[in-house]
């Protein structure tokens, strides 16, 4: 039990740190990394809940690939951040205010918030005891059953994406190399190695 | 556990749709041209790939309408309850179908002369479509987002179709940007509308909310307004309006042809659906929202254009002002009203597509025009063409015995019907001052010094269509049954539960 609390206070500590960096760090590349370290706490604690399939997604999906691609963005674009900090202040009263009465309103709804009678029993799904299945298994069961329809949907909307990328940025460049692997197949010694005779101290 | 044993057949259109599209993907990538060429922005190899793919997904349109029109017409769900098959969706997917499939067949010409013919339009065109026929029949706010992504995401790509073309880029991302902040507003929503009820279902909601209906809480009513201001941003009713008119300017002709058909009808379905199915029993508190939005689109879609020289531009508020009165049909929340809001758009669809297959028709020198001054003295030069315009003028400023001037009659009586008298007038004020630009431009066709003749010859796609739905809008008052039956029958099923 002690350890677990440990752990716990370890990794929010932690978590709680890099989330402030992650917007406190003037070099975009530094916050990037933050996000990352954040990520892989946020897996530890849901390691510590039990909820060990939403750790690994979080630590294949997150840190594999969007917080990757995240750091090739910001290291492949230029973005001077000097120059998109400069309106700040220009801004910050109309922004300011906004924000607070957003904040209001919300602070509104918290305060008066109510659940419908229904509601409790509505989302208590049955939880199948962690000891006999596993998180993957029990959202595997829901996922292709109850479920599939909004699965089969989200995977035509990421195909749609994919054509959509390809659509609208693939296009004829001058001057690129591409690989034919044919070709490099292809290739006999003859094309490929010239035997030169080298003068001794003559240079090639 | 869930059900194994699946009915599809409710599902089969979409089904058959996405199966259709993946397909046709297929095709038009082995069929086309490969290595360097395929990279290369146009070449006539894409042309001939994309012509053929884009018949092929005219016929699968045409084969999904009939699967459509064969399905029963009682009411269905399968997947768990996310996806309902009832006679309201029948009657939406017809119009979603045939205003795509009119809009593809406009597209096709088009796409070849300004060079961007490319396969991949088809088959975005049929995942939006397919998308926006599962929006029109989702039960539950999961399904209703999933459809509504599907769709918007290929709207995004298809609005910035014409890539070398800033205009184009620029429609593009507005469009994504703002699509975007809507679907998170939908999103925060559909949060709330959760947190409060614990159920996504709309049954489920409607047992809930029907049990809430006289004091509803906070959360419920916040969360009901977000949905509904998402919800008004994919229909582009002011003041949710903003990307409209850019948007619709910057896109390529036929696609803001599409969209301003086929997503307006699914995205006005969806509204009714949500607003009536789940909320219904909360209509006090949504129905202030939808005739303010009712009435601030009308208002601005009949001053705003007035002003408008780019033909599209017009189009775009003249659509927003559209919208305004079909939602005077959702103000009273009843069959008749639901029936109008039915019978709006169907007969919008086809004025509208019309309309634009006129605008394709508007080349000069091989290159497209679209300011409104170009039109002069078209009577003279293309007579028939002008006749066409003139009618759909006609029938949008709802001058009787047009099919425009019964969408208006049909909505604007429900208004009546249930006590909103102040908004049947607010609507006959406005549509009087919108009837200023749009007679503005049968005067300039009929009466002004002729500008210089457009290029000949149309295209047999365009000159099709428009011949069709020009007639139609024409003739409706000859034998309307038919619509009007079909729409009652799809308002009736949405209170048949």
């Amino acid at each position: 039990m002690l350890i677990q609390a440990l752990c716990f206070y370890l990794f929010s500590a932690i978590l709680i740190a890099s989330a402030a960096m992650v917007i406190a760090a003037r070099n975009p590349v530094h916050s990037v990394l933050f996000l990352i370290l954040g990520f892989f706490n946020a897996a530890g604690l849901f390691v510590l809940m039990g909820a060990e399939f939403l750790a690994m997604i979080l630590v294949v999906v997150y840190v594999g690939a969007v917080a990757v691609l995240f750091l090739f963005v910001v290291m492949m674009l230029d973005v001077d951040f000097a120059a998109l900090r400069s309106g700040f202040l220009r801004y910050l009263p109309i922004g300011g205010t906004i924000g607070l009465i957003l904040l209001g309103e919300l602070a509104l709804i918290v305060s008066a918030w109510s659940f419908a009678p229904e509601a409790a029993s509505a989302a208590q799904l049955p939880i199948p005891d962690p000891g006999q299945m596993t998180n993957t298994h029990a959202l595997g069961l829901v996922l292709y059953t109850d479920y599939v329809y909004a699965f089969q949907v989200a995977g035509v909307i990421l195909l749609v994406a994919m054509v959509g990328a390809i659509v609208l940025t693939l296009r004829e460049r001058e001057g690129v190399r591409r690989q034919d692997v044919g070709r490099q197949i292809n290739r006999t010694r003859e094309q490929s190695i010239e035997v030169v005779k080298v003068r001794t101290r003559g240079g090639a | 556990m869930g059900e194994f044993g699946l009915n599809l057949l409710p599902a089969l259109p979409e089904l058959f749709l996405i199966c259709a599209a993946m397909a046709l993907l297929m095709v038009g990538v082995f069929r086309g041209p490969t290595g360097r060429e395929a990279a290369a922005t146009w070449s006539p190899a894409h042309a001939d790939n994309a012509r053929g793919i884009s018949w092929a997904a005219i016929a699968v349109l045409v084969i999904a309408a009939f699967l459509v029109s064969a399905q029963p017409v009682e009411r269905i769900t399968v997947f768990a309850g996310m996806f309902v098959g009832d006679a309201f969706a029948g009657f939406a997917k017809l119009l979603i179908l045939v205003g795509s499939a009119l809009t593809l067949v406009m597209a096709i010409d088009y796409n070849e002369r300004e060079k961007m013919a490319r396969f991949e339009y088809a088959v975005l065109i049929l995942f939006a479509t397919t998308g926006m026929m599962l929006m029109v029949s989702a039960n539950d706010l999961i399904a209703l987002y999933l459809g509504l992504e599907l769709q918007s995401l290929s709207l995004y790509v298809v609005a910035a179709f014409r890539r070398d073309s800033l205009q184009s880029t620029e429609a593009g991302l507005k469009y994504f940007v703002l699509g975007a902040l809507s679907s998170g507003m939908l999103l925060y929503g559909v949060s709330l509308v959760y947190g409060f009820a614990g159920t996504t279902t709309f049954p489920g909601l409607a047992a809930i909310v029907a049990d809430q209906a006289a004091e509803p809480a906070l959360g419920l009513v916040f969360g009901l307004v977000f949905i509904a201001a998402g919800l008004a941003f994919k229909v582009a009713a002011a003041p949710f309006h903003m990307w409209t008119p850019d948007v619709y300017e910057g896109s390529p002709t036929p696609v803001t042809a599409f969209f301003s058909v086929a997503p307006k009808a699914a995205a006005t379905a969806l509204l009714v659906r949500v607003m009536i199915e789940p909320f219904g029993p909360l209509a006090e508190q949504w129905w202030q929202i939808i005739w303010v939005t009712s009435v601030l689109s009308m208002g601005l879609g009949a001053f705003a254009a007035i002003n408008q020289t780019n033909i599209k531009r017009l189009m775009a508020y003249s659509s927003i002002g559209h919208i305004g009165y079909a939602l005077v049909g959702l103000v009273p929340g009843d069959e008749t009203g639901v029936r109008g809001v039915l019978i709006y758009i169907a007969i919008y669809i086809f004025m509208n597509v019309a309309t634009f297959a006129v605008i394709l028709c508007m080349k000069r020198d091989g290159k497209m025009i679209e300011r409104i001054d170009d039109l002069a003295g078209l009577a003279r030069s293309q007579p028939m063409v002008a006749a066409a315009l003139a009618i759909c003028m006609f029938s949008m400023s709802g001058i009787p015995p047009l099919a425009g001037f019964f969408s208006k009659l049909y909505v604007f009586l429900a208004a009546v019907a249930a006590g909103y008298y102040w908004l049947a007038v607010l609507g006959v004020l406005t549509s009087v001052v919108a009837a200023f630009y749009y007679l503005r431009i049968v005067k300039l066709m009929y009466f002004d010094e002729p500008a210089p003749a457009f290029d000949r010859p149309l295209g047999t796609g365009v000159s099709v269509v428009l011949a069709g739905t020009s007639l139609f809008t024409l003739l409706f008052f000859v034998y309307p049954a038919p619509l009007l039956g079909a729409a009652a029958v799809a308002a009736a099923a949405l209170f048949g539960g």
